[in-house]
């Protein structure tokens, strides 16, 4: 335990204070992350899949054909007029028109997976109800256990996020106000140890991150149910090397600039990249495979990707040792560089 | 009597940003014990030149030596014995006095406690105040308690005073003093020639990055040969030469100022009668007529032919 007259507890102390003291601050790290997960947890909560909209063209035993396809659970289906049943399938407001016949034929947009869909669901009800027998017996179980749900997926995503903002936005904007205030300068005229002010930033966001972990973890859990499939402690040390990390990059991006708005400019030029790209709200693997070996070498999506291998596949920490590994690079190269481009005055 | 102990010293200071020379060959000796003001315009290289003796700037050309010691060898025990208040610096605005002084007095190994330095400096009630909520007075007491926590051998006091009412001003003046009296050396920048001539021992007048005059403030107003000022001014319209002012009793010097007509005199009681006669004689008529001790602000006005402050 070191004394509390030591310069890096009260350094820390003082840290903690300010940061306790700044509603803003609160804000942003505390309560803008929940009421995100909140928003976005309510607005993609799973509902049962809706019936797609299909249309028999009017015609000669349209109306038992409609009754059949209405009669699957999957489908809704009405009989239309031929020009208005293909007007609404070129707006969309249909997935799919029958046109009874010999033989009967499908009118879909193949690019449309609705299209697609219903195509296939409106086929297989048809065949059935003119006698199919499948040769093979099947039985359905239907997937809706908690780990399979956007909020699963989110979760984790608003961690990383937090980890990466919280750690940017608190480093650089506390050195650049004492850059401004000539604190730095007055700090410096003191015998204090350059070391212990720096790691006193590292303290700091450590303490606060687990505050920020417990917070957001916590909600989870209490309000959608998102569970830690993995240990706590693999998840603590994922949240360690993360906040570190981005410590260390707030360090770098505060490490020159003079004024509030210089650094803010460039965190958002740092940060905006990975609000998109690395996979907070939605999946990276939905940009084309040539732009993923980019994409992971970003701290943030090693760093998401670390934590859903802990908190969502319930995997061993040491199944993510090469994400880990990216994420702990940009700490060491930030913090190494920043140490040399630091202006202290 | 043996020389005096030195306790700063610099010789042949060079600072320049760019073009802009800010510090042109400054030479000083400031004596261990005694105050020592650095007296100049803003803009005159004080802050530059205090500051490369904090350690906090690297000098272009000079010697510099600090309590016996050079910077860049130890550092670190060098500013153990240091204390410093910089110019316009805001401390964390959501600290409070108390933790604010536990925070400075963390980094040094041996020093007041942080009760006694409140006490010194008046913030016993103000300790659970957070800095912002400070009126700028004890906001500038608690930079000088930040100064003092260490119980330092030199204190370097850069405009300690400027912005403040004249009763905050009188009460870090009764700090200062009380500091010197305990034997310690002050290194103090004021463009305040008052506070020069309450403080300091001794002053150098520095201009353009440069000392201009050395002494004791009673020196230094010596030197204008003279101790009052008559100060008067013509009703519109009169006019009088500088040649039949010279040659009344006692004046030792005539300076114009736009209206102002300033007579270094040494002896009030004979040069006022005289210069009223005279100007009686001439047919001219008194706007104004004023007198007071020469201070050194008119020793800088005399060296330089401009005022310490532009108001």
């Amino acid at each position: 335990m070191i004394s509390p007259r030591h310069p890096l507890y009260q350094l820390t102390r003082s840290r903690l204070l300010e940061f306790a003291r700044e509603p803003e601050a609160i804000f942003w790290v505390f309560v803008f992350p929940v009421l995100l997960a909140l928003g976005l947890g309510i607005a993609f909560r799973n509902r049962p899949a809706e019936a797609l909209p299909v249309a028999v063209q009017n015609g000669p035993g349209s109306a038992a054909l409609a009754r059949t396809l209405d009669a699957a659970p999957e489908l809704r289906a009405s009989t239309l007029p031929s020009d208005e049943a293909r007007n609404r399938l070129r707006t969309g407001k249909l997935a799919l028109v029958v046109v009874p016949g010999e033989p009967t034929t499908y009118l879909f947009d193949p690019t449309r997976s609705d299209g697609r869909l219903a195509r296939l669901l409106a086929d297989n009800a048809l065949q059935r109800a003119a006698g199919r027998d499948d040769p093979v017996p099947v039985l359905e179980r239907r997937l809706e256990e908690p780990g399979s749900r956007y909020i699963d997926f989110l979760i984790p995503g608003l961690i990383g996020l937090n980890m990466m903002g919280a750690g940017m936005w608190g480093v650089g904007f506390t050195i650049v106000q004492f850059r401004r205030k000539r604190l730095l300068k007055r700090l410096l005229a003191t015998p204090m140890r350059r070391s212990h002010f720096l790691l006193s930033f590292a303290f700091s966001r450590l303490i606060f991150m687990i505050a920020e972990l417990a917070a957001l973890v916590g909600f989870g859990w209490v309000v959608f149910d998102v569970r830690v499939h993995g240990s706590i402690l693999s998840l603590l040390v994922v949240a360690v090397i993360g906040s570190l990390s981005f410590a260390g990059l707030g360090l770098l991006s505060a490490s020159r600039a003079r004024t509030i708005e210089g650094v803010s400019g460039i965190m958002n030029l740092v940060q905006l990249p990975m609000w998109i790209f690395s996979g907070v709200f939605f999946a990276y693997q939905q940009f084309p495979e040539v732009m993923h070996p980019y994409i992971k070498a970003l701290p943030l999506t090693a760093l998401n990707d670390a934590i859903r291998a802990v908190m969502t596949d319930g995997t061993s920490i040491l199944g993510s040792i090469p994400e880990l590994a990216i994420v702990a690079a940009w700490g060491i190269v930030s913090f190494g560089t920043a140490l040399n481009l630091f202006r202290w005055s | 009597m043996s020389p005096p102990e030195i306790a700063a010293r610099c010789v042949g200071l060079r600072k320049s940003y760019g073009d802009v020379v800010a510090v042109d060959g400054l030479d000083l000796d400031v004596h261990t014990g005694e105050c020592f003001g650095l007296l100049g315009p803003n803009g005159a290289g004080k802050t530059t030149a205090v500051e490369m003796l904090e350690g906090l700037l690297e000098p272009d050309a000079g010697e510099l030596e600090v309590l016996g010691m050079r910077w860049g060898e130890d550092d670190h025990a060098l500013r153990q014995r240091l204390g410093v208040q910089l110019q316009e610096t805001q401390l964390a605005e959501k600290l409070t006095v108390e933790e604010t002084l536990d925070l400075f007095r963390s980094f040094y190994d041996r020093g007041r406690s942080v009760e006694r330095v409140m006490g010194i400096v008046e913030l016993v009630e103000k300790r659970s105040a957070w800095v912002s909520r400070l009126s700028g007075g004890q906001q500038q007491r608690l930079a000088v308690a930040c100064a003092l926590v260490s119980e330092p051998e030199l204190l370097f006091l850069d405009e300690p005073t400027t912005g403040l009412d004249p009763q905050s001003r009188r009460q870090l003046w009764d700090l200062v003093l009380e500091f010197k009296a305990s034997g310690r050396t002050v290194l103090l920048t004021t463009h305040y020639m008052e506070e020069a001539h309450r403080l300091c021992d001794r002053v150098a007048v520095v201009d353009h990055g440069k000392v201009i005059a050395l002494g004791t403030p009673s020196e230094l107003i010596a030197t204008l040969g003279a101790e009052h000022i008559v100060e008067f001014a013509l009703a519109p319209g009169g006019t009088a030469d500088d040649d039949w002012l010279r040659r009344v009793p006692g004046v030792e010097d005539v300076r114009r100022e736009r209206a102002g007509i300033f007579l270094t005199v040494s002896e009030v009681h004979r040069s006022v009668p005289a210069l009223l006669t005279e100007l009686k004689a001439r047919d001219l008529e008194l706007a104004q007529l004023t007198t007071h001790h020469a201070t050194l602000e008119d020793v800088f006005v005399a060296l330089t032919g401009r005022h310490l402050r532009d108001d």
